[in-house]
């Protein structure tokens, strides 16, 4: 027997905790199914890239660590590596080493955030979230030793760093990273084949391998899809071609192989971080001399870097003033959610939250 | 390791195609007309020997006597990337096709430049503002843009 239903319009955020910031679904619900989806966005917009048009290269930082506030440090880079690509600036190899130490360790605790909160989505209230919030405590503490901030760390700069690591962030880094590795098996060993988070994510929203690509997805996002892509592997920046890591990937691309993805990225990033403590100068300059006021020469970058959340571009056009002439950000948060439609359509609303939370955005990015 | 396609290269490549497509080029982007910017697209995501298949990034500038529509564009198998730039020079009849055709992923990122820079995208599924609310008036991107 079939029954008649008749087609309504739900509202999902902008205020809702479960939308990781203040972002919109309007549903378009058959029952309990979706039939049609709009993302609504724009609630968080800051005008970061008009803002950086009247701003010095180096005042931008503080911009760059408002966008995706949850890996500020990866921002950073990413900004400092393009002006430093358009000014020809180079930086000291002990600031490079330092520099990687830092966007891995920032990469965990990104990864830790996007695997707790999608725990929290699935319904395992609070739990899982608080063991990763635990681990993520430990890493902010070693920023916080270095640049004095928790969050907002504006601590890399064009030519180097800031200052350099106080004289107990060496040993304090290796105990986080001695540590970790056991963290991550309690992850593996409570969740890996936790009967509710498989039967809630496995086979759930999938994005295609054609669609992925077709979509511009990036980071675990576009891996998840099986595709062996990692801007540190293909397009080498920084100091990354000296190391040795995987590129892990998955093969449904479904809710699951995006959080098991970035359980796997943490353990290989952990991976760059012993390497480069091991091969990192024990003492030397960590930042060049740069001119207070950097004025590139006439031209235009565009320089990408992966990021937690996939590749983080800027494209910046200088016309030899201290402000860029245009600054514009390409970010993975936004560019993830393309297909945000495509894969929720056709599944229930308690699965709409979960796919909505295995891509892993963060609205200072998305709303810019 | 990404290879940076040379401008020279594509130049040669589209002019090969469509003889009169390409303006002008540079060390880095290769200009082309707006008039035979779909076809250049199909052209270079379809074609097996280049296959673009990944829109990397798109934006657009404002340079007072004309508006510069910048494609980033990625081959993910041949790891390669090129620029390529469209420009509008009439500021009051902003107008280009879309893309969306060819990349799904230029859904956001041309609606961010309708609302940013108030540049039309014909054809476009769902052109409307995405970051400013809908009675918003101006494009605070654009250089002459004052509060």
């Amino acid at each position: 027997m079939s029954l008649n239903t008749e087609q309504f319009i739900l509202n999902i955020g902008p205020s809702h905790p479960s939308t990781h910031g203040v972002f919109r679904m309007k549903a378009t619900m058959d029952g309990e199914v979706i039939v049609e989806l709009e993302p609504v966005f724009g609630y968080l917009h800051r005008g970061i890239e008009k803002l950086a048009e009247q701003r010095t290269y180096t005042g931008i930082i503080p911009l760059t660590d408002r966008l995706d506030y949850l890996s500020a440090m990866s921002n950073n880079l990413a900004h400092c590596i393009a002006v430093e690509k358009l000014a020809g600036i180079q930086v000291p190899e002990r600031a490079e080493y330092l520099r990687v130490i830092l966007a891995e360790l920032q990469r965990i605790a990104s990864h830790l955030i996007a695997a707790g909160a999608l725990l929290n989505d699935c319904g395992a209230f609070m739990t899982p979230i608080l063991y990763m919030l635990r681990e993520r405590e430990k890493i902010l503490d070693l920023f916080e030793m270095v640049s004095g901030q928790r969050l907002t760390y504006s601590y890399i700069r064009p030519g180097g760093l800031a200052q350099d690591v106080p004289a107990e962030f060496l040993p304090a880094l290796q105990k986080v990273v001695t540590d970790l590795p056991h963290f991550f098996d309690e992850y593996d060993q409570l969740l890996k084949e936790n009967e509710i988070l498989l039967a809630r994510s496995k086979g759930v929203g999938i994005l295609t391998r054609e669609m992925a690509i077709n979509t511009s997805a990036s980071g675990p996002v576009l891996r998840a899809s099986g595709i062996k892509w990692d801007i540190r592997k293909a397009d080498p920046y920084s100091i990354y071609d000296r190391f040795q890591f995987e590129v892990p990937t998955g093969k449904a691309g479904d809710c699951y192989d995006r959080y098991w993805v970035r359980m796997l990225e943490m353990r290989q990033s952990l991976r760059i971080v012993e390497q480069a403590i091991q091969q990192m100068p024990a003492a030397g300059d960590i930042q060049t001399k740069v001119p207070a006021l950097i004025r590139p020469p006439v031209g235009e970058i565009y320089s990408r870097t992966e990021v937690p959340k996939g590749e983080l571009g800027f494209y910046i056009v200088s016309d030899n003033s201290i402000a860029p002439y245009r600054y514009h950000i390409r970010g993975p948060s936004l560019l993830n959610l393309t297909a945000l439609r495509d894969m929720i359509v056709g599944w229930k609303i308690a699965d709409a939250i979960l796919i909505f939370g295995s891509i892993d955005i963060c609205m200072g990015e998305v709303d810019r | 390791m990404t290879v940076i396609l040379p401008a020279q290269d594509i130049a040669n490549l589209i002019t090969a195609q469509f003889p009169q497509a390409v303006i002008e080029f540079d060390n880095q982007a290769v200009v082309i007309k707006s008039e035979f910017l779909l076809k250049v697209a199909d052209f270079l995501k379809n074609n097996q020997a280049l296959s673009f298949n990944y829109l990397t990034d798109l934006t657009a500038v404002d340079y007072y006597d004309y508006f510069e529509v910048v494609y980033h564009l990625s081959s993910l198998e041949q790891n390669k990337i090129l620029t390529l730039k469209v420009r509008c020079c009439d500021r009051n009849n902003l107008q280009l096709p879309s893309v969306t055709h060819f990349w799904k992923g230029a859904d956001f990122m041309e609606r961010e430049i309708f609302d940013l820079l108030g540049i039309s995208f014909l054809g476009h599924p769902n052109l409307k503002r995405i970051l400013l609310w809908e009675d918003f008036s101006g494009h605070p991107l654009r250089k002459y843009y004052l509060q």
